[in-house]
């Protein structure tokens, strides 16, 4: 069993490695890079590619790590006490399972996604040590422990919000998704738009690319804005000849809102074209 | 062998344990690397390094000990990215191509040397010299028939004969840079919950403490959320020496703004006297006593000074001293008094920390600070943080 890519998703040397290292030795593969890498996705496409189930924990400020094992659920409880109903003596009707109690029941072996683990308050990732090395948890209301039928994957992306704890690391493999160069991008964008004209896409990544360049960006445009732009010039019918123009006046690139976020980085990117303009 | 390259890298200063060379053991017998060194590399970077600030390290060590160079001396200078910005693409025609002369490797490495050595400045288009879109053998974006690459991306010429990108990964190396979400985060650490506000979360345990008492009828108790309840402080050093260091404090700002609720700024010249002003370009018409600012906030506010505190002595010690008006009493005065008000304090200064001893004002303030200067890079300000967390001792 091993990861290749996609034909949705193109994955680097590098990451396939890593990804199928992860599932070799059965240990969490940690990812982190920058926004817009598809860190997410990942776990999403290995899960279709080797067809497993997948199971996808998003974490938030206020997320415990006991949610993803379960939760009782003691207010129903004391409610239907109250109201007399039978259900009340057995405890596990109660008990809400979490994610990793789905996946480690799950008849084969499945993709577990922990989304964002830096979101959640410091502590979240040691809660989570003994879980993840030996795939098992105790379940104190039920007086039982479960353990994993078969280890799950399990896919962990950071945006670099906490620091991570040592203990934590040590247990992982780590991934960190560079930024695509440019025949890996073209290779993406052939992925996303089959078919899409040579000419068009040359233009647009050469703009894409040095729009990156400049320097003093506050934030770079990413592969996820690269194609939501060219949806757009696709949607809009730009003609490539208008991104090759070196006019003054069409310094801008043509619907850049959909790359430049930022108004101080569009305003940045006037300047620039206007100095441009006054060399010229 | 393996625990030579193990021990190799522990010298190197990479945090590795031996649960991760066990693991890479594992991974060896488990058939993932099929004889070649770059798949060996992938996994045991993978397996080893676990933050990408340090993959630069990683390379280097792994370098070193798999293809046995010694770095080459006087190579690992850092090259200031600036040098190599592409100005422009350079096209050059078949004719200029051949004219530019071959140098040979020896020749190529013994010339970049020297000019390391020399180059202090940024060029572009030029023959010689570090540079872009040019025609000298070093730099990116230009045509040589063999030359160096020193970072950017290769133009699709292709005749670098050594790439040199040992930086690849270097801008994510340590404190060399600072962006407004690396502040956040560093700023993060001085985040301190506490409940406020409305009471609109269930609060668990005490509904049962609660419903027991009251023998079994349900009592629902609700509790305040959690909010960040950090306050602070913001001193702000404008004009004069500080212009070089705005985009700096730029950063450090908006950081601030987005990450505390409660936060005042606060801007000074050098030194803090009896007036402080909040808006800089009113700055003469809506000055604020300093006292005003004592009396009117709590002393649970922490407080952070930015500037880089290089001015004449006298403006600290003597009254009189200020630059710009007559003060009556010394800067210091006044500098101990926010400092008996706010405990936990702390100086942020984007001077280089080698540099501190130079100048005799800073000496004289980071005493006065009780040694709780800064840098004002990651590692300075993630210790600033610590510091304050710590009720302000120094670190």
């Amino acid at each position: 069993m091993k990861f290749e890519g996609t034909d949705s998703y193109v994955a680097t040397r590098d990451l396939t490695l890593a990804v199928n290292a992860a599932l070799a030795l059965q240990r969490p593969l940690l990812i982190k890079g920058e926004p817009g890498t598809g860190k997410t996705l990942l776990a999403e496409e290995v899960a279709r590619a080797l067809d497993m189930p997948l199971f996808q924990w998003h974490v938030k400020s206020t997320t415990k790590a006991q949610q993803g094992l379960y939760e009782y659920d003691a207010v129903s409880r004391l409610r239907d006490s109250q109201l007399g109903d039978p259900r009340v003596q057995e405890i596990a009707n109660y008990i809400v399972p979490g994610v990793l109690w789905q996946a480690f029941e799950c008849d084969r072996p499945s993709v577990v996604l922990i989304d964002e683990i830096d979101k959640a308050d410091i502590e979240f990732p040691n809660d989570l040590l003994r879980e993840l090395d030996r795939m098992e948890f105790h379940c104190y209301e039920l007086q039982k422990t479960l353990r994993a039928r078969h280890r799950p994957l399990i896919i962990i992306t950071s945006n670099n919000e906490k620091e991570l704890p040592d203990a934590f690391l040590r247990r992982c493999f780590f991934h960190y998704i560079k930024f695509p160069d440019k025949p890996t991008m073209q290779r993406i964008v052939e992925v996303h738009f089959p078919g899409l004209k040579h000419e068009l896409l040359k233009e647009a990544l050469e703009v894409f690319f040095d729009l990156r360049a400049v320097p003093g960006l506050k934030k770079k445009p990413s592969t996820s804005e690269l194609i939501d732009w060219l949806k757009l010039l696709l949607a809009e019918d730009i003609p490539p000849e208008v991104l090759r123009s070196k006019e003054a006046k069409d310094a801008i690139p043509p619907l850049h809102g959909a790359l430049l976020k930022n108004e101080q980085d569009v305003h940045l990117f006037e300047r620039l074209a206007f100095m441009a303009r006054r060399q010229s | 062998m393996l625990v030579d390259f193990f021990l190799h890298l522990k010298s190197r200063q990479l945090p590795v344990s031996t649960k991760e060379l066990l693991a890479l053991l594992e991974a060896l017998e488990a058939r993932l690397v099929t004889g070649s060194l770059d798949d060996f590399y992938l996994i045991s970077r993978a397996l080893l390094v676990k933050d990408e600030a340090l993959y630069d390290r990683f390379d280097r060590a792994f370098g070193e000990y798999f293809k046995g160079i010694e770095s080459l001396p006087g190579l690992d200078v850092l090259v200031p990215e600036d040098w190599l910005r592409l100005a422009a693409k350079r096209h050059l025609s078949e004719e200029d191509r051949l004219k530019l002369q071959k140098l040979g490797y020896e020749k190529l490495f013994e010339q970049l040397k020297q000019r390391l050595a020399e180059q202090k400045e940024r060029h572009a288009g030029g023959s010689k010299w570090i540079g872009t879109a040019g025609t000298s053998p070093y730099g990116h974006g230009g045509y040589h028939p063999e030359g160096i690459r020193i970072g950017g991306e290769s133009v699709g010429n292709r005749t670098a004969i050594k790439v040199w990108e040992q930086r690849e990964f270097g801008n994510l190396d340590d404190s060399v840079e600072l962006g407004v979400r690396n502040i956040k985060v560093a700023l993060r650490r001085l985040r301190r919950f506490a409940r406020q506000g409305a009471a609109t979360e269930l609060d668990l345990d005490g509904t049962i403490a609660g419903t027991a008492r009251n023998g079994g009828w349900l009592d629902l108790h609700l509790r305040p959320e959690r909010h960040n309840a950090v306050k602070v402080l913001l001193f702000l050093d404008v004009g004069g020496s500080m212009d070089d260091h705005i985009q700096a404090c730029e950063e450090l700002f908006s950081a601030a703004r987005a990450e505390f609720k409660h936060l005042e700024h606060f801007y000074f010249h050098n030194c803090v006297y009896e007036g402080v002003w909040q808006d800089n370009r009113r700055r003469h018409d809506q000055h604020r006593a300093t006292w005003d600012v004592i009396h009117t906030y709590g002393p649970d506010y922490k407080l952070v000074f930015v500037g880089d505190a290089s001015m004449s002595p006298y403006e600290v010690a003597r009254p009189g001293g200020s630059v710009e008006h007559w003060n009556e009493e010394a800067g210091a005065v006044w500098l101990e008094r926010l400092l008996s008000t706010w405990h936990q304090a702390v100086w942020l200064n984007p001077l280089p920390e080698d540099q501190w001893h130079y100048t005799p004002s800073i000496q004289m303030i980071r005493q006065l600070l009780g040694e709780r200067m800064f840098p004002l890079n990651l590692d300075g300000l993630e210790r600033a943080m610590r510091s304050l967390t710590r009720g302000g001792k120094p670190v």
